[in-house]
């Protein structure tokens, strides 16, 4: 089976996800993950598809790019099914836009072993704000928020970290 | 339903500016006061009238207005999601002392004008506190949204935002109309 990694971005418009998954499904292709947002108003889509070789589905998305966007497809391998085994937390930064926050921040918490699971930035107005979702090795998480205190202090930015809930209902 | 012990009832205070992050007086934990003071009536008085000519504004606590003091002001009257209410009141000092039936909701801050965020906060809430001026010890129940609305005003006290509680990487939004 192919599994294939899709990357659109672009411009912004009414009908883009339309467009991409009918494009796809016309070349037989199961979307399996995928995630889309705007980023400072780009249209921005990310995906994990089975079915087609990656020329069938790079054809496919020729009109799409024709209309402007960026289209990137490529082969993968299937990952095994590494469900997160950490605990779940939460890190939240916030501060005066500075170069080198995301960077310096994710590298602490690489260092305390930590993967990052989801993550959104968002710069508004002179306000840098990021969230990330980390699995953390068991027993890290005060050993991080020490660490990620002395980071934020030379940043001049504020952070947090709190386990994250999940209730299952 | 408003208690006469509670509701705020001092002079007319100033309109201030209020900050917004990164400004660091947000990020920091404010100073207990005393309550008697009369700059922390003004103070008190200040927040009060500040809240009231901002559209939409159901709280506003002192580092909003610059000031790392554990001072706030509340009014959630007439909020649609808002069950027990108090009116207009100004807490110093506030201690959390019981949380109960966590929900989450989405919610904005004066301070954070661009941005709102899912945030768990409980539902039912008794919280220890002096009043400004007399700086008589209260103890406020309340639950729904005036609940929030403490919490919320509490965590400023702190130093802590909304930010610094949001419910994960997409609970973050940006602000598509303005209250
Ligand atoms: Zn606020």
């Amino acid at each position: 089976m192919h599994e294939l990694a899709i990357t659109v971005i672009g411009p912004d418009r009414t009908g883009i996800v339309a467009d991409v998954a009918e494009a796809l499904a016309a070349v037989g292709a199961n979307l399996t993950d995928s995630t889309m947002t705007r980023l400072r108003g780009h249209f921005a889509m990310t995906l994990i598809c089975t079915g087609p070789t990656a020329a069938q589905a790079e054809q496919a998305l020729e009109p799409i790019t024709a209309a402007g966007l960026i289209a990137t497809v490529r082969k993968v391998e299937p990952e095994a099914d590494d469900r997160p085994t950490g605990e779940p937390y939460l890190v939240s930064v916030h501060g005066a836009d500075r170069l080198g926050i995301v960077a310096a921040v994710t590298r602490v918490v690489a260092g305390a072993g930590g993967n990052i699971t989801d993550l959104t930035t968002r710069l508004t107005g002179p306000l840098y704000v990021m969230v990330a979702e980390v699995d953390l090795p068991a027993g890290a998480a005060d050993e991080l928020a020490e660490h990620l205190a002395v980071a934020a202090a030379e940043l001049g930015v504020d952070v947090t970290v709190r386990r994250a809930e999940s209730e299952i209902l | 339903m408003s208690d006469p012990e509670l509701e705020w009832a001092g002079p007319e205070g100033r309109v201030l500016p209020v900050v917004t992050a990164p400004a660091s007086v947000l990020g920091a934990v404010g100073e207990e006061v005393d309550p008697t003071d009369p700059e922390v009536v003004r103070l008190a008085a200040d927040l009060v009238s500040t809240m009231r000519v901002s559209p939409g504004c159901v709280g506003l606590a002192a580092p909003q207005v610059g000031v790392g003091a554990q001072v706030f002001c509340v009014d959630v009257t007439g909020h649609p999601k808002a069950a027990t209410t108090h009116g207009t009141f100004v807490l110093c000092n506030p201690k959390i002392i019981e949380a109960s039936r966590w929900r989450p909701g989405r919610e904005g801050c004066m301070s954070v004008p661009d941005l709102t965020g899912d945030v768990k906060r409980a539902g039912r809430i008794v919280v220890e506190a002096v009043l400004p001026g007399t700086g008589e010890p209260v103890t406020v129940a309340t639950d729904a949204f005036e609940a929030r609305a403490l919490q919320h005003e509490i965590d400023h006290c702190a130093g802590k935002l909304f930010l610094d509680r949001v419910a994960g990487a997409h609970a973050i939004y940006q602000r598509k109309v303005y209250l």
